[in-house]
């Protein structure tokens, strides 16, 4: 079993697998996000509040949730990096902050549109909102921390730090609608035992939260192969693949 | 549902379009973006070996 | 003879408040930064004072934590422009004590000087007499924060050419949260309401980064010195 974890330490392994997998993982979030767009549009009845508006959160809540879990991703593999020195550590972390901001920000803009209609406002100061903005303030910092120094390795190891001195943010996102008042609603699946959303809305939300995921896979797959390739560039194995 | 009731939204279709344009471009920047930097890597690597190639002979 | 983690402290601690004192005029800086943006703006929006009241915590705060930030680019830098960084990483004597020191010394300068100043500019925000006790309060501990977020930002980069706005970067998100209780504690004290709610949160932010900054802070030094 432990044979597999190391592998995934040997980057001409993961440049390798990764290939492999990206068709999987691409097509994977083709059919689930294909399916919940068309269940969560067209067959999902409307909301007895808020109407129509409310399939909105068949983009925010998977968008939202993807701009945290990329985050604690890069978080948790820039540490590895960080620690054990295994350099593949930061390479996954590299790939993984343009995604996750990129979702933080679709986050914060559908959250934007669907607060106008809900509450009035495009925005508001509010726990959940700030903190998600924070977020995306810390993935910038981060992206611009690696790219300021000369060397990468350096950069890497500056960017990983600041990733994990930032995570403190991530469960303060999660849990601000519980600990504060807040204009954002509650926790809808997250409760354990009965969501409280009927399934009909259900099971659209839950497909595209794991097609979302996929897809959050498959880029990576596509950045991941691109950052090996420039950590590893003075290897031999490199010239050996790019010449294939 | 009509289709002109799809497209409407039930009155909120001003909202929740953007939205789902939004994240689409979101995704498509995703993946676009991916390919053209592992590309330029892949092409980094290539220049850097034909340069050393090019050093020994 | 074994030099005692005290010993360094005082040392280091001394060694920085002396040169600080040799630049009266970089001390000065963020004092008068700190002054002018607080009283440009009533000057610009020539508000009543009832609606000057309102914003002055917001002033308040954003004002200190600028002012903070453009006198944390030099907490490492002259010291790694001469090597003397180098020297303290290589001493073996813990950075997490050197740092403390310097940490504590640039508080010293720059955010209990703001203290200092700080009732006069109050006035000016029309903050009434009441509410400073609270406001001493919550920026004594938002200032002290502040440098240690502060000490975590220079040390990743110290030695980058364009530190000054990477640090901004990277410590306003990590200061935001402080930034909200800070000015709602202040906010709260004008009101009349009990603002200890927020101070204890301030506090407790105050004493999660006295403890956790320095280490943060510290291995960003050896990353970056590498």
């Amino acid at each position: 079993m432990w044979t597999w974890f190391y592998r995934l330490a040997s980057p001409p392994y993961v440049y390798r697998v990764a290939a492999l997998w990206l068709p999987w993982l691409l097509g994977g979030a083709l059919l689930t996000i294909g399916y919940g767009l068309i269940d969560g549009l067209v067959f999902a009845p409307p909301d007895y509040q808020q109407g129509d508006a409310f399939r909105i959160i068949y983009v925010h809540a998977p968008s939202a949730w993807l701009s945290l879990f990329a985050y604690v991703t890069m978080a948790v593999a820039g540490g590895i990096g960080l620690i054990w020195r295994i350099k593949i550590g930061h390479a996954v972390a590299a790939a993984s902050a343009p995604i996750g901001a990129s979702f933080t920000l679709a986050a914060l803009v559908t959250g934007s549109l669907w607060g106008r209609p809900m509450w009035g406002t495009y925005w508001a100061w509010d726990p959940r909102l700030t903190s998600e903005l924070i977020l995306l303030f810390l993935y910038v910092g981060v992206m611009a921390l690696r790219s300021a120094f000369d060397d990468p390795n350096r950069g890497d190891r500056a960017a990983a730090l600041l990733a994990v001195v930032g995570v403190v943010n991530v469960p303060i996102i999660h849990f601000s609608v519980v600990w504060w008042n807040s204009l954002h609603q509650g926790a809808t699946v997250a409760k354990l035992g009965k969501p409280q959303m009927p399934g009909s809305m259900l099971w659209p939300l839950l497909a595209m939260l794991l097609g979302f995921m996929l897809f959050y896979g498959a880029v990576l797959c596509i950045r991941l192969r691109g950052e090996v390739l420039n950590r590893e560039r003075q290897s031999a194995w490199v010239r050996e693949a790019i010449k294939s | 549902m009509t289709t002109g009731g799809f497209w409407a939204m039930g009155g909120y279709a001003r909202f929740v379009w953007p939205c789902f344009a939004f994240v689409g471009a979101v995704l498509a920047w995703n993946l676009w973006s991916a390919r053209s930097s592992a590309a330029a890597a892949r092409s980094r690597v290539r220049r850097a070996l034909v340069m050393a190639a090019h050093d020994q002979s | 003879m074994p030099v005692s983690a005290w010993d360094v402290f005082l040392l280091v601690l001394r060694r920085e408040l002396t040169l600080s004192f040799r630049r009266p005029d970089q001390l000065v800086q963020p004092l008068v930064f700190f002054v002018i943006v607080t009283t440009l703006f009533p000057l610009g929006l020539s508000v009543q004072l009832s609606l000057l009241r309102e914003m002055a915590p917001a002033v308040l705060w954003v004002a200190a934590l600028l002012a903070s930030l453009l006198s944390l680019d030099a907490l490492f830098k002259s010291d790694a422009e001469d090597g003397t960084l180098e020297q303290l990483v290589l001493s073996g004597q813990g950075l997490y004590v050197i740092v403390v020191a310097k940490t504590l010394a640039h508080w010293l300068v720059s955010g209990a000087a703001l203290l200092l100043v700080s009732p006069l500019v109050a006035t000016a925000l029309a903050i009434p007499l009441a509410a400073f006790p609270t406001m001493l309060l919550s920026l004594s501990l938002g200032t002290l924060t502040l440098s240690w977020l502060g000490a975590i930002g220079a040390g990743l980069t110290v030695g980058l050419k364009r530190g000054n706005v990477l640090i901004s970067l990277i410590v306003l998100p990590l200061a935001m949260p402080l930034l909200i209780f800070g000015a709602g504690a202040t906010d709260r004290a004008i009101a009349g309401t009990s603002a200890l709610g927020a101070c204890y949160l301030l506090a407790a932010l105050c004493v999660l980064t006295c403890t956790l900054a320095p280490f943060a802070a510290a291995a960003a030094l050896e990353v970056t010195l590498e």
